[in-house]
């Protein structure tokens, strides 16, 4: 699968309180928990965002709790991919389990710069930022992943594997 | 080559003859957990699936305790979705208010979590059982979905870290002192993926709250689990349950001498002075005497890591006959039903309540910003909660500190962040 959009940047340890603050938890209301995506670390952030955008961020990204409101409002705020130096593991988890794609890589995470439009092509293992005009080559995810990411998610590939 | 605690419990739960670092399994789960805020998403999930039946109803368990007794409407409806479910479910550890506690408190006390144990929570505090020689560790709503349904959670086997404590502690120095000190030296990603087992002389003689306390804070620096090898502190602390949820006393599992670690470090206690994570990371941490005049408006003695019994002890030897600066808050908040009535028996309430504290019925509450106070803008408080994050406890532009119960009591005490000494 391919995704294209424009980078948004943070920093190091962005945790899941700044990406969806404990205040908006007593819900499970995907577009409501979208409203407040990222909030306590950008607030302008959901005024900023378009369908497809892509989050580019340091190092630790989705520390702290396990709310799985974290990954849910990012991929529900219509943002198509997380790159980061690397994930803290819950958010990492919770990704692969209801399917919104991430690329760990330093190099990457790294080079990209705020507004640059970004290819990010998991099947193929490449990254090419076209403003900057450079092309990355990424990891592919280990096969146990990719059977849980082609199935659309962790209930899904479970429910293949019970069919 | 041998293996360490994490990896024998990991492989006893699999089909598997050994098992590595890196690789991902499939293992059985003894229990899985859910509170009011994950296991709406996970019982969604769960339903969606087209499961009818949960894999075992005696190993799930459902604790609405985050934003419980539900703070407005909203966490009304959250905390009934998991009632209903308990219900139609016929889950037996559903624990309604009046008898649930702070999850990661209350499973240790009824005996629910026991050593050996595989056990797996969408709260990322579960990491908390680690103290009784268990794996136990936090995982998201689907992952909890996929347990209740299979019995099952895919996990990679983490590679593990060693931290070895040496010397006695000091006086008004704990568990809680020990993972601040331990994650102020390898950061918030120190062991990110990773184990981390806790051993040397001071945790052989290290009470089992303290245990607690610093297996609790492991996912503070990014690792997987946090472990202790069971011994007799555990067995004691098992064998004194009364009415225990699960029979047996579990199994004992130790780290082979030749089990591989990728990283080994030492530490020197005898040195070690209280402690507080300076805003906004857990990380951040310095001495207590070497933050000077840094006044606050709220003090919380509660939570997962420090509401347990012997934390509101140590709370009330400070602020017995004494009283909170009149212009902080001092909200106590006992972690458990029976830890609130051993303290009320004890005389610890009526200390706090002389003090000018508030003393409140079991809830998360304030740690995550929930409810039973929040900080207003430029607020700052002294927390033993275990997250210090922007906006944690409330305003994006509120500050916490955390530290141990004795340095909260004492702070509230002096309006300002004190050591201990300063008060008593």
């Amino acid at each position: 699968m391919a995704y294209k959009g424009r980078a948004h940047r943070f920093g190091n340890d962005i945790n899941t309180d700044e990406i969806i603050p404990a205040r908006y938890l007593h819900t499970t209301d995907k577009a409501e928990l979208a409203r407040h995506c990222m909030e306590d670390a950008d607030k302008d952030f959901m005024n900023k965002v378009k369908r497809g955008d892509i989050i580019v961020a340091g190092k630790n990204f989705g520390c702290g709790s396990s709310r799985e409101h974290a990954p849910i409002a990012i991929k529900a705020a219509g943002v198509s991919c997380v790159i980061a130096e690397s994930f803290a593991r819950i958010f990492f988890r919770n990704c692969i389990n209801i399917g919104l794609p991430i690329v760990e890589s330093e190099e990457v995470a790294k080079a990209i710069r705020a507004r640059d439009t970004v290819v990010v092509d998991t099947h193929s293992g490449i990254v090419k930022d076209l403003t900057a005009k450079k092309s990355f080559k990424i990891e592919k995810y280990p096969p146990f992943m990719e059977r849980i990411i082609k199935a659309g998610g962790l209930m899904e590939s479970l429910n293949k594997r019970k069919r | 080559m041998g293996y360490t605690i994490t990896e024998k419990i990991l492989l006893a739960h699999t089909k598997l003859k050994a098992i590595r670092p890196g690789e991902f399994i499939d293992a059985k789960v003894d229990l899985c957990l859910g509170n009011d805020i994950t296991a709406p998403f996970a019982i969604e999930e769960f339903e969606k699936s087209g499961t009818k039946k949960v894999f075992d109803k005696k190993k799930v368990v459902l604790v609405p305790d985050h934003f419980a007794p539900a703070k407005d409407m909203k966490s009304a409806n959250q905390c009934k979705v998991l009632a209903r479910f308990a219900d139609k479910q016929e889950i037996k550890n559903y624990f309604e208010v009046g008898r649930m506690g702070v999850e990661h408190a209350l499973l240790p006390e009824i005996g629910l979590a026991l050593p050996g144990d595989l056990i797996i929570g969408a709260d990322s505090h579960t990491c908390t059982y680690g103290a009784l020689g268990a794996f136990s560790t936090g995982v998201g709503s689907t992952d909890l979905a996929a347990a209740m349904a299979t019995g099952e959670c895919w996990l990679r086997v983490p590679e593990s870290m060693k931290f070895v404590y040496h010397g006695k502690l000091n006086k008004w120095v704990g568990g809680k002192d020990l993972i601040l000190h331990t994650i102020g030296d390898i950061g918030v990603d120190g062991a990110r993926y990773r184990a981390m087992e806790f051993c040397g002389e001071t945790i052989e003689n290290l009470p089992m709250d303290d245990r607690l306390a610093m297996c609790n804070m492991a996912i503070e620096a990014g690792g997987k689990n946090g472990i202790i090898a069971p011994d007799k502190i555990t067995e004691r602390f098992v064998k004194a349950i009364k009415n225990k949820a699960k029979p047996g006393f579990g199994r004992k599992y130790f780290s082979d001498k030749d089990a591989v670690y990728c990283d080994v470090r030492e530490y020197d206690v005898r040195k070690l002075e209280p402690v507080v994570a300076c805003p906004n990371l857990p990380s951040n941490v310095k001495p207590v005497r070497a933050v000077k005049n840094v006044s606050i408006d709220q003090v919380v003695i509660g939570s997962c890591t420090n509401g347990r019994l012997s934390d509101l002890q140590i709370a009330a030897k400070i602020l017995k006959g004494k009283k909170a600066k009149s212009n902080v808050r001092l909200i106590v908040i006992p972690a458990t039903q029976k830890i609130y009535l051993e303290a009320v028996q004890e005389g610890l309430a009526k200390i706090f309540i002389d003090a000018g504290g508030v003393f409140s019925t079991p809830t998360c509450g304030p740690c995550l910003g929930g409810h039973m106070g929040i900080l207003a803008e430029g607020e700052r408080a002294v927390a033993t909660t275990n997250r210090n994050f922007t906006g944690r406890m409330g305003h994006p532009a509120s500050e916490v500190y955390l530290s141990n119960p004795a340095v909260a009591a004492a702070s509230a005490v002096k309006g300002r962040i004190a050591h201990p000494e300063e008060v008593i």
